[in-house]
C-alpha cells in the first residue's frame, strides 16, 4: 500500500492531481476472428452466455467487441437457442 | 439437395418408447419425401428454460437430413398436426454450419466410445476383482 501511494508521488505534482493511474485499456478484439471460429453454435447455451448480460439480453458489440459480421451471428445463435427454450427470453440473475 | 437440420421438443408425459416411437414416425416422414437422414441425436429430457405449454421439461431430439427444399414444409406440417411435440425448430446448414456439424459428430463419437471404453473397463475391474474371490474360498474347501 504504501509504494503504490509513493508512485504517483514520484512522477510530480501535476500527475498527482489527476485521477491516478489511467490503467491502458487492452483492445477489444473479436473472439471470433482472432480463435478462427467459422459457425456460432446455438446448441451450446453455456458459450452463447458469454453474450448475455444478467437478465438474458445480448451485449452489445462496444462491450464485447465482436465484429459486425459475427455479432449477426451470435444473435441469430442466441434467437434460435432461445426459441428452443434453451436460453430463457427474460431471466434475472443468469449465472 | 441441402442439407437441413431440425430440432424439436417432445412432450414430458409421454414413456421412452412412445418418444421413440414419434421419432420414427418424424423420421419416416423424411424418407417418404426423398429426404436422406445423416445424423440423429437424442438428448434425452432437458429443462427447459422457460415453461411451454405449462411444462418444465421436454425431449429434445436433433435430426440433421437432406432433401429438397419442398420437404421441410411436409415436415413442418407434420410436427404442427402432432400435439405431442410442443417446439421445433428447422433450417438449413450452410457450408460452415456443414463443417461444424461433421466435426460436432467426430466429437461426440470420439466421446462415446471414450464413455464406452471407460465403462468396459469399469466392468472388467470388479470383474477382475471378484475372480480371485472366487477363487480364495475354493482354496480354502
Amino acid at each position: 500500500m504504501a509504494q503504490e501511494n509513493q508512485r504517483p508521488n514520484n512522477q510530480g505534482e501535476i500527475r498527482y492531481l489527476t485521477p491516478l493511474s489511467v490503467d491502458t485499456r487492452k483492445k477489444k478484439y473479436c473472439r471470433f476472428k482472432r480463435s478462427g471460429i467459422k459457425y456460432i453454435d446455438y446448441k451450446d447455451p453455456e458459450f452463447l452466455k458469454k453474450f448475455l448480460n444478467e437478465q438474458g439480453k445480448i451485449l452489445p458489440r462496444r462491450i464485447t467487441g465482436t465484429s459486425l459480421k459475427f455479432q449477426r451471428r451470435v444473435a441469430k445463435a442466441v434467437k434460435r437457442a432461445r426459441h428452443l427454450a434453451l436460453l430463457p427470453y427474460v431471466t434475472d440473475l443468469m449465472k | 439437395m441441402n442439407k437441413y437440420e431440425t430440432v424439436f421438443i417432445l412432450t414430458p408425459v409421454l414413456s421412452d418408447d412412445q418418444m421413440k416411437e414419434t421419432v420414427e414416425k418424424f423420421k419416416q416422414v423424411l424418407t417418404d419425401n426423398g429426404g436422406t437422414i445423416e445424423n440423429e441425436e437424442n438428448w434425452g429430457l432437458r429443462k427447459l428454460a422457460y415453461p411451454i405449454e405449462n411444462k418444465n421439461t421436454g425431449f429434445y431430439t436433433l435430426i440433421e437430413f437432406n432433401g429438397e427444399p419442398t420437404i421441410v414444409a411436409k415436415l413442418e406440417t407434420a410436427f404442427r398436426r402432432d400435439e405431442k411435440v410442443i417446439r421445433f425448430l428447422t433450417f438449413r446448414l450452410d457450408k460452415y454450419a456443414a463443417e461444424y456439424a461433421v466435426k460436432r459428430r467426430a466429437v461426440r463419437k470420439a466421446k462415446q466410445e471414450e464413455r464406452a471404453a471407460q465403462e468396459a473397463a469399469a466392468q472388467e475391474a470388479p470383474v477382475a476383482e471378484e475372480a480371485p474371490k472366487a477363487d480364495a474360498p475354493a482354496a480354502e474347501a
